[in-house]
């Protein structure tokens, strides 16, 4: 057989019929479901007449627009119809659900890796376009509408059209201070809002084989901003440490079998990527944004860029309309920028690790006045593992308001929101206009930084508050 | 859905570059368990003043693009999110076709299964579109998806790409889970067999 890379061994091991004008009819393992995409696909099913057809390949939670304060208080009513539509439905159907008030309970793409239910070589699909985070342990995952969500319900398979393959590869060492997201930030600057389009990503080479599995889940996570249908990685030891034990794992000797299917999952020699696009790591700094797309990403003591040298008129008003938003100006350096509050979440950077390092920060030092500080730890099980840790009392002692898991800040659709206005260090995944609450600003950051600039009350680097 | 053949109508201009599913819709408005109703959150922010009032300065606000069903916008459209409320919303105010150097993948996905015609034109046409929709009286625009042609009021005629299974899909209002259904026989024996390969391969059953 010709040489394959990831990718194409998994699309292949899916395929179930081919279909007419280049489309193929692939066969989805896991679905996840939340519950703000997921009540009008029901509906749809509903309408039609479909039943729920492998209810045990689902699992839902709710993590959107839930609260993140106190759980045994009401929802809003709106919130409250979401949740009871997603507990109504998925009784209903027996698809398998952790509730609101579940200790597992937490942000969805943080959630499943925890429980093994992700493993090398699977198809996960999740009405979220930050599905894409589950590459990281060699699946295919990809986020759908919600006529897709009713069609995997309904079918357990997707139609689509075969994506290309691309290539990162990121080869030499990371510098010190340098993380998963300031490298997964540079590669959106590298590749544009739209480099990915069309192609599934697999990442490659010495930085990202040294990854723990968390900064993995970091860099797939944010392959979406640059438009790909999904990022990759190969899965290796760390993969299989990261699923060993693990509750939906095989243990034993079936596990090392699985072990060594999983590794045959790698790209053979002299597959064929449509694109590969390399990066150095060694040229990675520490990035925060400074627009209103993720590929924004500067050093905090790079001058914004002008409208002004831009050749395309069309560029040219975008980057008028970014400062513009953002209330900054051109030849401006973000390094001292004020901040109002500091979000540390998301399922960008709300695992344990990225916990860790930001309590490193922050351990014996104060948020700064003025500054309102948020840590949402990203599951329920990073949460009671950073609380045995005492990272929970290290980051309340310093000013900051310590959660229960969900989507948060990242969004605003929840009460976690920006006033119009306030800029916000946040280590989540979009700074888009309105993305955080009406009129918020957000700058993009690895958690780290954003402690650092809550410590400092201002956009800085770690080494500036050590 | 309703099959998508030719569509006749105001188109209003929103060129954009990387106009994102947050600015389509934020989600503030995506609490609802029901797919109408969501035009009051369409363009949200570019719709309205800081105070939460209509802007008669923005373009779907005010006459006659108050009565678009073609959207003229930038490269990358609907980007970001997967929200399928972005259509949906353009759908609740009327707008049945998208024009644009290029989209993003899910949200293109997602127009095609509202009935929706994500238009690709090339940047040369594009500007001239987008020109011609920016005139303050307005443009007509007729869209023929079988012969995929844009005219502008019989001044000139453009084509547009669209790959021939979603030209299919909306030509036909197919709907697409019955036709997957129809596949229901090869689905399971795929499922079979991938148990079984499982079981051969580890001596052990998942998922």
């Amino acid at each position: 057989m010709h040489a394959r890379t990831l990718f194409d061994k998994i699309w292949d091991a899916h395929v179930i019929a081919d279909l007419p004008d280049g489309d193929s009819l692939v066969y989805i393992d896991l679905h996840l479901l939340n519950e703000v995409t997921s009540p009008q696909a029901f509906e749809t099913l509903r309408q039609d007449g479909h039943g729920v057809r492998r209810p045990e390949r689902a699992i839902a939670v709710a993590d959107h627009n839930i609260t993140t304060g106190d759980r045994a208080a009401p929802l809003e009513p709106d919130s409250r119809e979401q949740l009871d539509a997603l507990e109504r439905n998925v009784a209903e159907a027996g698809i398998p659900y952790i509730p609101l008030r579940d200790p597992r309970q937490g942000i969805l793409h943080i959630v499943a890796p925890e429980l093994g239910l992700v493993r090398p070589g699977m198809t996960v699909v999740c009405g979220d376009s930050h599905t894409s985070t589950h590459g990281a342990l060699g699946a295919f995952a990809f986020g759908i509408g919600t006529s897709e969500v009713a069609h995997v319900l309904a079918t357990q398979t997707l139609v689509q059209k075969r994506p290309a393959n691309m290539r990162v590869m990121i080869d030499g060492t990371l510098p010190t201070g340098a993380t998963a997201k300031d490298l997964a930030l540079h590669v959106m600057r590298e590749l544009g809002t739209s480099g990915g389009a069309g192609h599934v990503i697999e990442y490659g080479g010495d930085a990202v084989l040294a990854l723990g599995m968390a900064g993995r889940m970091t860099l797939c996570n944010m392959s979406i901003e640059a438009g790909a249908r999904a990022g990759l990685v190969a899965p290796d030891a760390t993969t299989f440490e990261f699923l060993k034990g693990r509750l939906d794992v095989p243990v034993g000797a079936a596990f090392d079998r699985w072990c060594a299917h999983w590794r045959s999952l790698a790209s053979d020699p002299g597959a064929v990527f449509g694109r590969t696009v390399t990066i150095d790591a060694r040229a990675v700094p520490q990035l925060v944004t400074w627009g209103t797309t993720p590929a924004t990403a500067l050093r905090l003591d790079d001058p914004l860029p002008s409208p002004d040298a831009e050749p395309d008129p069309g560029r040219r008003e975008q980057l008028t309309q970014m400062l513009h938003y953002m209330g900054l100006r051109s030849g401006q350096v973000l390094a001292g920028m004020p901040i109002d509050v500091a979000f540390i979440g998301s399922c960008t950077n709300a695992r344990i690790e990225d916990l860790r390092d930001a309590a490193a920060i922050v351990r014996g030092r104060h948020v700064a006045n003025g500054v309102r500080a948020l840590v949402v730890p990203g599951s329920g099980s990073v949460k009671a593992t950073a609380e045995a840790e005492g990272l929970d009392a290290v980051f309340t002692a310093a000013g900051f308001e310590w959660r229960e898991s969900g989507c948060s800040m990242c969004l605003g659709m929840n009460a976690d929101r920006l006033a119009p206005g306030e800029r916000c260090a946040s280590s989540s995944n979009r700074n888009f206009e309105g993305r955080q609450g009406p009129g918020g600003r957000t700058h993009l950051m690895s958690p780290a930084m954003v402690a650092a600039a809550a410590v400092a009350g201002r956009l800085a680097s770690p080494q500036d508050v050590r | 859905m309703p099959p998508f053949t030719i569509l006749s109508g105001i188109a209003a201009p929103l060129p954009l570059d990387d106009v994102d599913t947050d600015k389509i819709i934020p989600a503030r408005f995506m609490k609802t368990v029901r797919r109408d109703g969501l035009r009051a959150g369409l363009f949200y922010a570019l719709a309205h003043d800081a105070e939460g009032r209509r802007d008669p300065a923005f373009v779907l606000n005010r006459p006659p693009f108050d009565r678009a069903s073609l959207l003229v916008v930038g490269r990358n459209f609907g980007c970001g999110s997967s929200r399928e409320h972005a259509v949906w919303a353009m759908v609740d105010f009327g707008i049945r076709c998208v024009i644009a150097p290029s989209f993003a993948d899910i949200f293109y996905q997602n127009a095609i299964k509202n009935g929706v015609l994500p238009a690709v034109v090339d940047r040369h046409d594009w500007t001239r579109l987008a020109h011609a929709a920016a005139q303050p009286k307005g443009c007509v625009l007729t869209v023929d998806l079988a012969r995929q042609t844009i005219a502008q009021e019989d001044v000139q005629t453009t084509p547009f790409e669209i790959a021939a299974n979603h030209k299919r899909v909306l030509l036909n209002g197919l709907d697409e889970i019955a036709q997957t259904l129809a596949h229901l026989a090869e689905i399971e024996v795929w499922e079979v067999r991938a148990a079984q390969l499982a079981a051969r391969t580890t001596g052990t059953r998942t998922i």
